[in-house]
C-alpha cells in the first residue's frame, strides 16, 4: 500500500488503544509495552473493551460486505474525539485508508471520524508527540534489523521507527538489500499463494539475515509472525520483536 | 484448491524463474538510481505525468477529434475500432489495398492485445516482428512475458539453440553480441524485402498529431525506412494534450522503463512523406482502438488508463518475480496486468478475476509508477466486484463468520481466551485448511488469548 494519512490529525495525552487482533491472540507483551510507552510518555490510555479486528481479512478477500460491517462495528467501538493509537502499520492503514475506499460509495460518519483520528504508534510517538530521542540503552551491544512494513509505506512509520531507534544506546541498524520488497505475508495471500509467500518470505530473510543482525523488529507483528515462522522452520531462527518492546527494553531501570 | 498464479510459480522451471527474478530485480535497481540521480524530487514529476494523462482521459472525446484533426491536415488517414476483430479487417484491408504481402512490425502492446500478428499470417501475409525479444518470441512460437523485454524468461544458451535450429547463423553461438549481430543481417533483408511497416505508438500529440515512438534499436525506422505505407496502431488512450507534455512522459518513460535517461531512437512522426523529404512511406494510416478501454473509463479503475506501458511496476513486484508473465494469461502480466486483464476482456471477467488476487498489496506498484496508479486500490475494487458477481475464488476462507465473530465482542473475547486450548491440541492434524497451508512452512506463535486483556484488568483493579 502506499498511503498518505490525515496531515490533520489530533494530538494529545488521552488516547484510544487499539490493541489488534494479533496481539489480542498472540502478541499480549506488545499491547502491554504500547501501555507501558505511552504511559511512561506521559500519555492515559483507554481501552475500549468492545474492539475486536479492523476488518482486513475481509476487506482483502474482496468481502466488502463483511468487511464493512466489522468496520462500522469497530467506528462505533473507537467513536469521540480522541487520538486512536495502533501498534500495527497495516491495521491503522485500514482505518485511514482502506474504510475510506470500502465506503467510497456511502462514506459512513463514525468510519470517516475513525479515519481522520487513527495513528500508527511510532509515528504517533514521533510525529504526534514530539518524541525524537530516545533517553535509554540496551544492556548490550544490539544489532537490529527494521523491516519497513509494507502498508506503511507513504506514512511517517518508516522513518519516525529507524530515526528513533537510531538514537537508542548500544543498538546498530543494520542496512540491507532490497528493502522496497515485501515479507509475502499479506494476510490471507500467505495462505491461498503458499508459494509464492514462501520464497517472497525466504528471500526477505536472505537480505535481512545477511549482516548476522541480533534481532528483527518492524511496526508489525503479522510481518514478524511470518517470517519468524519461516526461519524458524528454515533452522536459521531469528529472535523477533516490535519496535515499542525495544523502546521498553531500553527505558532506564526504575 | 489453488490459485493459478500460484500454482504456475509453483511448477515452472527453476531456470526460467531465475531469469525473470534476476532480469527485475537489475531493471528496479537501474530505475532507482537513474531517476534519484537525475531529479530532486522524482515523486513530485510522477504527480505531474499522473496529472497530464487524467487531464487528456477526462477530455477524451475532444483530443481523440483533435488528435483525428492534426493528422488528417498532415496527410495521414485515420480509422477507429471499436473491437479487435474490426481493427485486424481494417488493417488486413489496407494492406490488401496496396497488395501487401510481406512486411515488418516494431514492438507493439496493443497489437498483441488484438493477436495482430496470427492473424495477418492466417491471411497470408508475411509478418515478421523486428524488436529483437519478439522477433525470438516468434521464432519459437512463445508468449512475450514482459511489456518492454519480452524474453527477460529466457537466458542466451535458449537463444543461441533457437538460432541454431532456425539456421540464423552458421553455428550454435551464445555470445549476446553475435547473436544480435546474426538477428541484424537476418532482419535487414527482411526489411528492404517488406512493402508496409506496422508500429504502435506511445503517444499522440491531439495539438500536432505528432505520433511518438521509442524503440532501442532503431527498429521501427527500419521498417518504415524503405516501404511506402505506415500503418500505426493505437490505442485510444494513448492521446496527450500538447506536445510539450511529451517531455514529462518521455523523461519518464526511458528511466522508469529500463533505468535509460532516454531511449536510444525517440521517433516523431507527423505523418506521411512530405513533398521535400528524401525518404519515408508515401502513405500513413492511423487505427485507434478502444476495445473495451471506454469501459474502463467508465468504470471505478480508470486510473489503469494512465498507463504508459513501462514495465516499472512488473519489475519491482515480488509476485511478478516468482510467477513470471505467463503467469497472468494476457500480455500485460505482472500488477498492470492484473487490473487491465480483467477489465479490457470484459467477457472474460469471471476467468482472469483471480488476476487481482495475486497481490500482497505491498504497494510497490504503485510506488514506482511514472503516473502514480493507485493499483492496490484497483486491485481491491476488483476483488469486491469479483465477490459480487460470485466468482469462486479457489482457497480463500468465508469471511461471513469472522464478520459474525468481529462483530460479537462478548463473542470474541470469549473465543481469544478459548482458544488458548490450542496450544495443547496437536494442529498439525487440525482441519483446517488456511492454518495447514501456514504451518507447513511456518512455526504458529504460541496462542496468549485474552492475556492482555486479563493484564489490563488486573492492573486496573489495582490501581
Amino acid at each position: 500500500m502506499s498511503v498518505h494519512p490525515p496531515t490533520d490529525r489530533p494530538t494529545g495525552n488521552r488516547v484510544l488503544l487499539m490493541g489488534t487482533c494479533l496481539c489480542d491472540a498472540f502478541f499480549d507483551d506488545v499491547a502491554k509495552a504500547t501501555v507501558e510507552i505511552l504511559e511512561h510518555l506521559g500519555v492515559t490510555v483507554e481501552f475500549p473493551c468492545d474492539q475486536t479486528c479492523c476488518s482486513q481479512p475481509a476487506f482483502n478477500s474482496g468481502d466488502w460486505k463483511a468487511s464493512r460491517k466489522v468496520a462500522r462495528h469497530t467506528a462505533r467501538v473507537f467513536a469521540g474525539d480522541l487520538p486512536v493509537i495502533v501498534p500495527s502499520g497495516s491495521c491503522a492503514a485500514m482505518n485511514f485508508h482502506g474504510n475510506l475506499l470500502q465506503f467510497e460509495d456511502a462514506p459512513d460518519e463514525e468510519v470517516t471520524s475513525l479515519a481522520h483520528r487513527t495513528w500508527e504508534l511510532m509515528d504517533y510517538i514521533v510525529h504526534g508527540l514530539g518524541v525524537t530521542e530516545w533517553k535509554g540503552e540496551l544492556a548490550t551491544p544490539t544489532k537490529v534489523a527494521f523491516h519497513h512494513s509494507c502498508h506503511s509505506r507513504g506514512t511517517g512509520t518508516g522513518a519516525a521507527t529507524a530515526g528513533l531507534l537510531r538514537t537508542i544506546r548500544n543498538l546498530s541498524l543494520v542496512e540491507f538489500g532490497q528493502a522496497e520488497q515485501c515479507c509475502g505475508f499479506g494476510g490471507t495471500f500467505s495462505v491461498t499463494f503458499p508459494h509464492i509467500s514462501g520464497r517472497m518470505g525466504t528471500l526477505k530473510l536472505d537480505h535481512l539475515l545477511e549482516h548476522e543482525p541480533d534481532l528483527l523488529t518492524s511496526a508489525d507483528m503479522s510481518c514478524l509472525m511470518h517470517l519468524g515462522g519461516l526461519a524458524d522452520v528454515q533452522h536459521r531462527a531469528i529472535p523477533y520483536r516490535h519496535a515499542v518492546q525495544i523502546l521498553r527494553e531500553a527505558l532506564p531501570a526504575g | 484448491m489453488h490459485q493459478k498464479i500460484d500454482t504456475y510459480a509453483r511448477t515452472m522451471r527453476e531456470e526460467k524463474q531465475h531469469s525473470v527474478l534476476m532480469g527485475a530485480t537489475a531493471s528496479t535497481e537501474k530505475r532507482y538510481s537513474v531517476l534519484h540521480q537525475d531529479f530532486e524530487d522524482p515523486d513530485a514529476l510522477r504527480t505531474l505525468a499522473a496529472g497530464i494523462k487524467d487531464h487528456a482521459l477526462a477530455n477524451l472525446d475532444r483530443y481523440l477529434a483533435d488528435a483525428e484533426g492534426a493528422l488528417t491536415a498532415n496527410g495521414a488517414h485515420v480509422h477507429w475500432a471499436t473491437d479487435g476483430e474490426e481493427a485486424k479487417d481494417l488493417i488486413l484491408g489496407i494492406l490488401r489495398d496496396h497488395n501487401v504481402t510481406q512486411l515488418t512490425k516494431s514492438k507493439s502492446m496493443v497489437a498483441e492485445e488484438i493477436h495482430l500478428n496470427p492473424f495477418l499470417i492466417e491471411n497470408g501475409i508475411e509478418c515478421l516482428e523486428s524488436d529483437l525479444g519478439e522477433f525470438i518470441v516468434q521464432l519459437d512460437g512463445d508468449e512475450p512475458s514482459h511489456i518492454v523485454r519480452p524474453i527477460i524468461h529466457k537466458n542466451r544458451r535458449e537463444i543461441a539453440e533457437t538460432f541454431q535450429r532456425e539456421h540464423i547463423g552458421a553455428d550454435y553461438n551464445d555470445d549476446p553480441e553475435i547473436i544480435t549481430r546474426r538477428a541484424r543481417v537476418h532482419l535487414r533483408k527482411k526489411y528492404f524485402e517488406a512493402q508496409a511497416g506496422i508500429t504502435g505508438a506511445n503517444f499522440v500529440s491531439a495539438e500536432s498529431g505528432r505520433l511518438v515512438l521509442v524503440t532501442n534499436e532503431g527498429n521501427a525506422r527500419f521498417g518504415m525506412a524503405p516501404v511506402p505505407l505506415h500503418i500505426a496502431i493505437v490505442g485510444i488512450e494513448k492521446i496527450v494534450a500538447r506536445d510539450r507534455d511529451l517531455a514529462v512522459l518521455l523523461n519518464l518513460l526511458g528511466r522508469s522503463a529500463t533505468g535509460q535517461q532516454l531511449t536510444v531512437y525517440t521517433q516523431f512522426i507527423n505523418g506521411p512523406r512530405g513533398k521535400d523529404q528524401p525518404s519515408g512511406p508515401e502513405h500513413m494510416h492511423v487505427v485507434f482502438l478502444d476495445n473495451g478501454r471506454t469501459d474502463v473509463l467508465a468504470s471505478n479503475c480508470k486510473e489503469i488508463l494512465r498507463c504508459i506501458r513501462c514495465s516499472a511496476c512488473q519489475n519491482v513486484c515480488p509476485v511478478y518475480r516468482q510467477a513470471s508473465g505467463h503467469a497472468y494469461r494476457s500480455p500485460y502480466g505482472g500488477p498492470v496486468g492484473a487490473v487491465l486483464s480483467p477489465l479490457l476482456f470484459g467477457k472474460r471477467f469471471p476467468e482472469l478475476a483471480d488476476l487481482p488476487k495475486a497481490s500482497s498489496l505491498c504497494g510497490a506498484c504503485q510506488e514506482v509508477c511514472p503516473v502514480d496508479i493507485p493499483i492496490p486500490d484497483l486491485l481491491l475494487r476488483l476483488r469486491d466486484r469479483a465477490k459480487k458477481e460470485h466468482v469462486k475464488s479457489p482457497g480463500t476462507p468465508p469471511m461471513a463468520p469472522f464478520a459474525a465473530l468481529a462483530t460479537n465482542p462478548a463473542v470474541w473475547r470469549t473465543s481469544m481466551t478459548m482458544s488458548k486450548a490450542m496450544n495443547h491440541l496437536p494442529i498439525r492434524f487440525a482441519p483446517v485448511a488456511p492454518l495447514q497451508a501456514w504451518i507447513k512452512q511456518r512455526t504458529l506463535p504460541e496462542w496468549h488469548g485474552g492475556d492482555f486483556r486479563k493484564w489490563l484488568k488486573e492492573r486496573n483493579d489495582n490501581d
